[in-house]
């Protein structure tokens, strides 16, 4: 893409340091320039946007709230690029259930880098620069196929810059490695070792397994990241509460962070602040959106959530309405040093086809008794 | 500076003659991805003896940059065989 200061604004700032205001000029500045970009670039948006935003004016917004979105399930349906193929260099895809559609995202080098270099800050923000041991509550087999990945493939491959000695602590039936796993972390002691797993698989495959094989680990350095929703857990009535409280008991780890993403707007993720709501860096934010008149509402209303990211060059995934009902619970909190706007999770909206990265394994063998 | 191109070619299985430190970059050639870029780094570290850091991995898009990196690290390249790969 041609030359943009916002961007390069965004990228010399750290992830959580604009207020809110400061930060949100910069990006509605960038916002407007990609629109202009996969306007000029991608004629199934350019269509798109003069159907349904009015054609070109809708180009000129002064405000966020006034920027055109997509719904993200388009992703699902319609191939959208902004780049020629040969400039492809990786497709990631979303997890889908059988029969369900996934989405396909076409990402060229640009895109990537910024992708891994936003991602890089904001995992900083959380783990600091050094690289730690990290254990993927996952098996090395999702991670096999290099070219396209899916959701649970891509999200290791994000993490793995951040590893050091990686270790996949799953075995491909999916049953915990116990002693693999205490070998490594008696390796590793004393480094602060990173657990990283989509939140469905930790809680089954590492959380009920230890409690099943009654052992105990005591991990106060440790950090555990999860993302993928919490749908399943919410079928099985575990809250968010009991999932820090319960991995803090088998696995003795007390630093507990879910965060948000997607496939569509990687690099640009949401992580779990002190307070346990989900924290807008300055590389994206969300607008909430009454889900029946799609006028944006205040802080404190529920409503469909819509994502903005400052990443996507070669896809026009920069503005999207997802399917996520959400509400904003605050902004700019100087009691945890970060500035932006945090956010919950309340559910899916009713009826839309229901997906999370997690929730899409299915179980090739049942677990031995 | 042999050690260092030594890690491209065992980590990427390609030839010495293939590394050309501004046109190798990171996503230039199937074997360097995001895979391939944790097993070179691995290589540079386990051939230097260093511990690279978040930056500098996000950093090391090309080949000229790895060099970069490793200096910044400590390790001393060949001036000679530098200034010609350049």
């Amino acid at each position: 893409m041609s030359v943009s200061t916002a961007i390069d604004k965004l990228l010399a700032a750290a992830p959580y340091s604009l207020p809110q205001a400061e930060k949100r000029v910069i990006l509605t500045e960038r916002t407007r320039e990609l629109t202009r970009h996969h306007y000029d670039r991608c004629e199934l948006y350019r269509n798109l946007l003069n159907r349904i935003f009015g054609g070109s004016k809708a180009l000129q917004f002064d405000s966020l709230e006034d920027a055109p979105f997509l719904p993200v399930s388009l992703f699902k349906t319609r191939e959208l690029r902004s780049v020629d193929a040969s400039a492809v260099v990786k497709t990631l895809t979303s997890s889908g259930t059988t029969g369900q559609a996934v989405s396909r995202i076409h990402l060229d080098a640009g895109t990537a880098q910024l992708q891994s270099r936003t991602l890089v800050k904001i995992m900083q923000h959380f783990l600091g620069v050094e690289r730690r041991p990290m254990v993927f509550l996952d098996h090395a087999a999702a991670v096999r196929d290099r070219r396209s990945s899916s959701a649970r493939g891509a999200g290791i491959l994000g993490m793995l810059p951040f590893a050091r000695q990686p270790f996949y602590a799953l075995r491909e039936d999916m049953s915990l490695d116990v002693e693999g796993l205490q070998e490594y972390l008696e390796k590793t002691r004393g480094q602060s070792p990173v657990f990283f797993g989509f939140t469905y698989m930790v809680w089954q495959y590492f959380v009920e397994t230890l409690e099943k094989v009654n052992l105990r680990l005591f991990l106060p350095d440790a950090v555990l990241l999860h993302s993928g929703g919490w749908k399943k857990l919410e079928a099985l009535k575990v809250s968010q509460e009991e999932f820090r409280h319960r991995l803090l008991a088998a696995a003795g780890i007390e630093t507990v962070i879910n965060f948000y993403g997607m496939v569509e707007q990687v690099g640009s993720v949401y992580f779990e602040n002190p307070l346990h709501f989900l924290q807008a860096s300055i590389y994206s934010d969300i607008i909430i959106r009454d889900t029946n008149t799609l006028e944006p509402l205040p802080p404190g209303r529920a409503g469909l959530i819509q994502v903005i990211s400052a990443l996507p060059e070669s896809y026009p995934g920069h503005s999207l309405l997802t399917e996520d009902i959400g509400v904003v619970e605050g902004c700019d909190n100087s009691h945890i040093g970060m500035n932006g706007q945090y956010f919950r999770i309340l559910g899916r909206l009713a009826k839309a086809d229901l997906r999370g990265c997690s929730d899409t394994f299915q179980k090739p063998l049942p677990m031995p008794a | 500076m042999d050690r260092l191109l030594d890690c491209f070619v065992q980590t990427f299985g390609i030839n010495r003659d293939q590394i050309i430190p501004l046109k190798l970059a990171y996503q230039s050639i199937p074997e360097w991805d995001s895979v391939g870029h944790m097993a070179l780094v691995a290589e540079i570290e386990c051939t230097f003896d260093i511990r690279l850091d978040t930056d500098d991995i996000i950093g090391m898009s090309d080949v000229s940059k790895a060099i970069e990196i490793v200096q910044k690290h400590g390790v001393v390249l060949d001036d000679a065989a530098l200034a010609k790969s350049r």
